[in-house]
């Protein structure tokens, strides 16, 4: 059938109002219901990295809800000076996003982690009781094998013995690097000390045997098979417990105590 | 008229597996089955996209001009697609993660616009929607069959329930890494194909050289 040029070029506009209603539409009707997905899924996350949630184990919204708002407090905190933010509201604050915007991030200075950009703002999540902070749970990223791995990293009160690890993103080799997942992995960091004497991050994934948290206070049992993502554990652990990570944080936290 | 609606249903299931015989969507076929969770999140959103596409282009036939109509089918999956994605995200937010951009490439997956062009721009609504659906269900089925077997025998479980208990966790099973990887699905897809094949002959190709000339008396198509 052959359609004048007017007719296309009418077809063509009404088929794009069309559609860009609907897509628009969806977008903004369902919004809200992402936000909250995705604060959800935050917050089983940092759950997961201080052992208040088994893997695989499925809650309700409002138990999810309930166990982190009885247990953490978010703060949001300059990551230069240590300050906290305070003019930052951490309940909206998207940390990601506000690491791809130049207004709100730098760039890295060259590390092995590979960490390109640094937003001006991090979250910490507060593991407070009775006024006492019993974790701290820093936001984690860097390169493994093939892919970024993102996830969470909680030390204790002390700021310095790690109470856990999780990752909730990453796309290493399944059964080999992808194994940072394995809980029985997992337990193997809590009881090791994130920083040595002069407070310099001293915990590493080691090849080999390692022994309980006693003798060999600063080294992981490494993934069998994923040197590659071991090192990049490593490393992007070192990173955010350094200078240009939580360092100022953690040391202002140590000297000051939790505010 | 019953037999029509019949077979555009019932066809595409092993006859005319779109998978199977026509070798189209096998990227996604590879990127989401190794779990079949994914794999039947991604199967419904084909079926939904799949169906809500050919229904459109098929109301729309006898007004799309011929020379944009590509881009019109386009433009119809595109946005169909788009709202999967959002519909994903707010519903099944965990498992919108793992799918990742595996939802968005369906607008490259070939069946979709194949059966835009090959079928719904030339018939009308009701059979193009169960032409739709069966060729989804033909997809279904393969990406299930591959899903279900990469699962077991990669990580010991069915639909996330543990069937064999992996060294890791400690059991007796050692997974089988292959199965993980995405060649894993090309050996199975290719073993879906010899069973079927085998199973019906006719679907097999006729053996013909570049270059060569039918012989006298043939009477097949030339490919």
């Amino acid at each position: 059938m052959r359609h004048s040029v007017r007719y296309t070029i009418l077809f063509a506009t009404a088929l794009c109002a069309v559609c860009s209603i609907l897509v628009s539409a969806t977008a903004v009707a369902l919004r809200e219901r992402q936000q909250e997905n995705k604060l959800l899924d935050q917050r089983r996350n940092v759950l997961r990295a201080v052992g208040l949630l088994a893997v695989g184990e499925r809650l309700p919204r409002e138990e999810i809800e309930r166990r982190f708002s009885e247990n953490f407090e978010v703060r949001a905190v300059h990551l230069e000076s240590g300050r906290y933010a305070d003019e930052v509201d951490p309940r909206v604050y998207d940390q990601r996003r506000a690491r791809s915007d130049p207004q709100s991030s730098r760039a890295a200075p060259e590390n092995p982690a590979k960490v390109r950009r640094l937003p001006d703002v991090a979250l910490v999540y507060l593991q407070t009781r009775d006024a006492r902070v019993e974790a701290i749970v820093l936001p984690v990223e860097g390169m493994g094998l093939w892919s970024t791995l993102y996830g969470y990293l909680a030390l204790s009160g002390d700021a310095r013995t790690i109470r856990g690890i999780a990752f909730y993103e990453h796309g290493e080799t399944p059964g080999l690097g992808g194994e940072v997942d394995n809980p029985r992995w997992r337990a193997r960091w809590p009881g090791r000390l994130a920083f040595d004497e002069s407070w310099e991050p001293r915990i590493a994934v080691a090849k080999g045997r390692v022994g309980p948290p006693e003798q060999d206070p600063y080294r992981v049992d490494g993934l069998s098979g994923s040197t590659l993502t071991s090192n990049g554990v490593t490393n992007l652990v070192q990173f955010w417990l350094g200078d240009h990570g939580f360092g100022s944080y953690l040391e202002r936290y140590r000297r000051e105590g939790e505010i | 008229m019953r037999r029509e609606f019949r077979d555009a249903l019932r066809d595409p299931l092993i006859d005319n597996n779109p998978i199977g015989l026509q070798v189209l969507g096998i990227c996604s076929a590879l990127a989401v089955t190794t779990q079949l969770s994914t794999a039947f999140v991604m199967c419904v959103s084909v079926l939904g996209v799949l169906t809500a596409s050919s229904l459109a282009v098929s109301l729309l036939r006898q007004r799309i001009p011929s020379s944009i109509r590509i881009i019109t089918q386009l433009t119809i999956i595109a946005s169909l697609v788009i709202i999967t994605d959002q519909i994903l995200k707010a519903y099944v937010y965990e498992i919108s993660l793992k799918l990742s951009v595996f939802v968005g490439l369906i607008i490259t997956n070939c069946i979709v616009m194949g059966r835009a062009e090959a079928f719904a721009m030339q018939n009308p609504p009701a059979l193009s929607v169960l032409d739709a659906v069966g060729n989804a269900l033909g997809y279904s089925l393969v990406l299930l069959v591959v899903a279900f077997v990469r699962e077991l025998l990669g990580s010991g479980s069915v639909a996330g329930i543990t069937v064999l208990r992996t060294v890791s966790d400690g059991g007796w099973y050692v997974p089988n890494g292959l199965m993980m990887l995405a060649p894993a699905a090309f050996l199975l897809i290719g073993c879906f194909i010899w069973v079927v094949r085998s199973i019906r002959p006719e679907q097999v190709e006729e053996v013909y050289h570049v270059g060569a000339l039918p012989e006298p008396g043939y009477e097949g198509d030339l490919r």
